[in-house]
């Protein structure tokens, strides 16, 4: 990176959100925060490398969006950036921040997941646009990821307006050559003015500048039908596609003599442009990933159009599915081969592991939250009963005890992780205690965001600069929400763990339970000593009690009889344990479930 | 003369890194004036699941997505991965496929047993299957983690690049302190197999 930076122009291969993190530096960007998200978190995390700019992890994209606000406010260039369910997080300062417009260039990156790769469900954030009457552009690759962060920031300025940037999976995570060009910032000194007109959304302000939105939309029409990113490529007039995004490179790939109209502002979209286009070919078919967004508009102006008739609404594209879509054919390729899943799963030594083993046990209805705590629900852990978004699983428990009444009580266990539980299962904890509920919450504090590959947190004590700062305290935190019964114990010591569960679910009151240990993934965990456990061949039944806990680690080593009895166990013995020394985290989970004491710490 | 173009699918388990591989694989291409595009997906999947990356070099490249039978080589880290994704060689695309087994959950609890006729099966897919054991590679340098530029460096005989290029690559992408290590592994990945079958 350092290189990077230094280097007067060159060409270098970066993903989509590098380049949008390299389109920010080169935009003059001061002022970053997000909430990290796969797929955008990358942005920040290679922003922050660039010298001279402030970037920060918010506890949620709301707040991220907020301090965007207020930077742009500020008068510089500003940033926030969010997996597509953040913009819903985010949903309330942005419609109102399109009326206010902006002073510094203002851009908010929303990453969709189509094929939700890694998300609980695949919106097309296009519509945001259109309902908070916000431009949108679109990149269709690296290159363009980073060219239209540029224009982004010139255009909000411009037009006095955030302006929506939106990748997908496959442009965040896609790489792809770049031009590297010199940092330009915008050309006024930091400072508020006071303008409350402008800044103060009264019912009476707010009126107003709705009007001057749609004046703005009006201009930006009229932008998006000169502008050079929205362009015809004529080709073979019999058949002409009109496309935006990712999809544009799976167009070119499939029908590479089609004529095309390729869209890089998702909104406003060029009225004029469209009917040109349509009027010069024969056939139009609009190729888009999820929701007719291009095609909804383009068959309001009563052009002819196919669309979702053909291509896929669920679910990612390609140059296959596209190819087949429109013309028919199947290519036959060779059917996948089967064999046996690979789901990922919790990662050895990972101490969400000890809890929702000591949890499965008391029988209870888990409600679950985003994070890696979610895999708990695969089996053979099979813990978790719900999940549906950030902060869910406290208001989830709280209210399926309200529902099951006298019944429910010790029967509904919520389960949040830290930094899930600082976005927005505060509240939700406030509301139980509030409303007189009586829930039961685990708070899994392994000191990081570890979903999305080990971001700070307001609880962990060092922010996305690496500079030490002070730590939201969990447990005064849950203290002053009104909860007296709050309690730490050690994941990985699974009988603690139990013991405290099974009373705290039993209490008729709300209680927390911070289960504390660290994620078995952060460099200074790994870099601690810890032991190596191994099965003891001789000891070993075969029971399988160990693997219960699906720890990668251990391996099941089938046998035949022949193999039993060679291996000096019975004939009916059907194989034994293995802890593989590759793999084992030394998080010492296992050796109490085995009743034969068959694993040991190696070399003791 | 025209540039050669190629898709090379990666595929193993997360943990293994593929990721760094498909870095040192698309820096080598770029650095030789190729056209490169490559995706992959990070989060949920890298926890012990499937990951595949999808590298496309040529001229000019458009999608960043291989399609299924447009491969030209398999790199695969794992044998159940190289089966799982061998639908996306093209008839007659090459594989090099480390013989290395880690055990999907299933297996691991007992459920079902790890297929035994991997090799046959891959043959199946195709004659220019390669296996190679880039694990005891690694592990006899003392450095398990060399296992993906050991397997870089055994699928580097079917890509149409001077073997300076990779080194190149390696000492532009690596921390200084492992560049060393990572070069002998790609060395040591390059002797397993002859180059014969370009």
């Amino acid at each position: 990176m350092s290189v990077l930076i230094k280097k007067k122009e060159e060409i270098r291969l970066l993903s989509g959100n590098e380049a949008i993190a390299r389109g920010a530096f080169e935009a003059g960007v001061k002022v970053a925060s997000a909430y990290p998200g796969t797929p955008s978190t990358e942005i920040l995390e290679n922003f922050v490398r660039y010298e001279g700019v402030y970037a920060e992890w918010a506890p949620n994209e709301k707040v991220a969006v907020e301090v965007a606000i207020g930077a742009s406010m500020g008068g510089v260039r500003a940033l926030a950036t969010m997996k597509h369910v953040g913009v819903n997080v985010a949903a309330d300062p942005i419609f109102t921040v399109s009326y206010t417009g902006v002073r510094g260039g203002l851009v908010i990156v929303t990453a969709d997941d189509p094929e939700l790769h890694s998300s609980q469900n695949e919106q097309d954030n296009r519509h945001y646009a259109v309902a908070a009457k916000i431009p949108m552009l679109e990149p269709s690759d690296s290159f363009e990821a980073k060219e239209f962060t540029r224009l982004a920031f010139e255009l909000s300025e411009k037009y006095d307006t955030p302006v929506f940037l939106r990748t997908t999976t496959r442009i965040s995570h896609a790489k792809g050559v770049v031009r590297l060009e010199e940092p330009a910032g915008p050309a006024f000194r930091p400072g508020f003015i006071s303008d409350p007109a402008k800044w103060v959304m009264l019912p009476v302000n707010g009126k107003l500048r709705h009007l001057v939105v749609e004046e703005r939309t009006k201009a930006l029409r009229e932008f998006a039908e000169t502008w050079d990113g929205n362009r015809i490529e004529w080709g073979d007039r019999s058949l002409g596609i009109i496309t935006s995004g990712v999809s544009y490179q799976y167009v070119k790939e499939a029908f590479p003599d089609a004529s095309v109209l390729k869209i890089g502002l998702a909104w406003p979209l060029p009225v004029r442009l469209f009917r040109e286009f349509a009027a010069g070919v024969s056939r139009v078919v609009v190729v888009e990933e999820l929701d007719p967004h291009l095609e909804t508009h383009v068959k309001a102006l009563g052009i002819r159009a196919q669309g979702k008739e053909l291509i896929p609404i669920v679910g990612e594209l390609d140059p296959r599915i596209v190819r087949q879509a429109i013309t028919g054919e199947a290519i036959p390729v060779r059917a996948p081969e089967p064999v046996p899943s690979r789901p990922p799963n919790l990662c050895p030594g990972c101490p969400h592991r000890g809890l929702f083993f000591a949890l499965k046990k008391l029988k209870v209805t888990v409600t679950g939250d985003i994070g890696c705590s979610t895999l708990a629900t695969l089996p053979p852990l099979g813990a978790m009963d719900t999940c549906i978004c950030m902060g869910a699983s406290i208001g989830n428990a709280h209210g399926m005890e309200k529902a099951l009444g006298p019944d429910g009580a010790g029967k509904v266990v919520a389960v949040i992780g830290d930094s899930t539980f600082l976005h927005s299962g505060v509240t939700g904890l406030m509301n139980v205690v509030y409303n007189r509920g009586i829930s039961t919450v685990v708070l899994l504090d392994n000191d990081i965001t570890a979903m999305t590959g080990a971001q700070e947190n307001p609880a962990t004590g060092k922010t996305l600069h690496g500079e030490p700062t002070r730590r939201t305290d969990l447990p005064a935190l849950c203290r002053a929400l009104g909860v007296e019964h709050v309690y730490t114990v050690n994941p990985h010591d699974m009988k603690q763990t139990e013991a405290v569960l099974r009373r705290e679910v039993a209490r008729p009151e709300p209680s927390v339970i911070i289960t504390k240990a660290p994620c078995a993934l952060l460099p200074e965990h790994r870099r601690e000593k810890r032991p190596v456990y191994e099965v003891i061949t001789d000891l070993c039944t075969g029971c399988k009690a160990c693997s219960r806990l699906g720890c990668p680690a251990i391996e099941w080593v089938p046998f035949t009889p022949e193999e039993a009895v060679a291996a000096g166990k019975k004939a009916t013995q059907k194989g034994m344990a293995r802890i593989s020394p590759l793999l084992c985290d030394g998080c010492s989970q296992c050796p109490p479930l085995c009743k034969f004491q068959a694993i040991l710490e190696k070399n003791s | 003369m025209s540039v050669p173009k190629g898709d090379v699918f990666l595929a193993g388990v997360g943990g293994q890194g593929t990721l760094l591989a498909s870095e040192v694989l698309c820096d080598a291409f770029l650095l030789s004036g190729f056209d490169v595009k490559k995706s992959e997906v990070h989060g949920m999947a890298q926890r012990g699941g499937s990951v595949t990356t999808h590298l496309r070099f040529g001229p000019k490249v458009f999608s960043p997505l291989i399609e299924p039978g447009k491969a030209d080589l398999l790199i695969a880290f794992e044998k159940i991965e190289a089966l799982r994704f061998a639908h996306y060689l093209r008839p007659g695309g090459a594989m090099v496929v480390n013989a290395q087994e880690i055990l999907p959950p299933s297996v691991a609890t007992g459920q079902e047993r790890y297929p035994q006729d991997v090799t046959e099966r891959l043959r199946a897919v195709t004659d220019r299957l390669h296996m190679v054991d880039a694990l005891a590679v690694a592990l006899s340098m003392r450095e398990v983690r060399a296992v993906n530029i050991v397997l870089v460096g055994a699928a580097s005989h079917f890509l149409p690049l001077p073997e300076a290029a990779y080194e190149e690559a390696m000492k532009a992408r690596l921390p200084s302190m492992i560049v060393d290590v990572n070069v002998r592994a790609f060395r040591a990945g390059r002797a397993l197999l002859q180059p014969i079958d370009r």
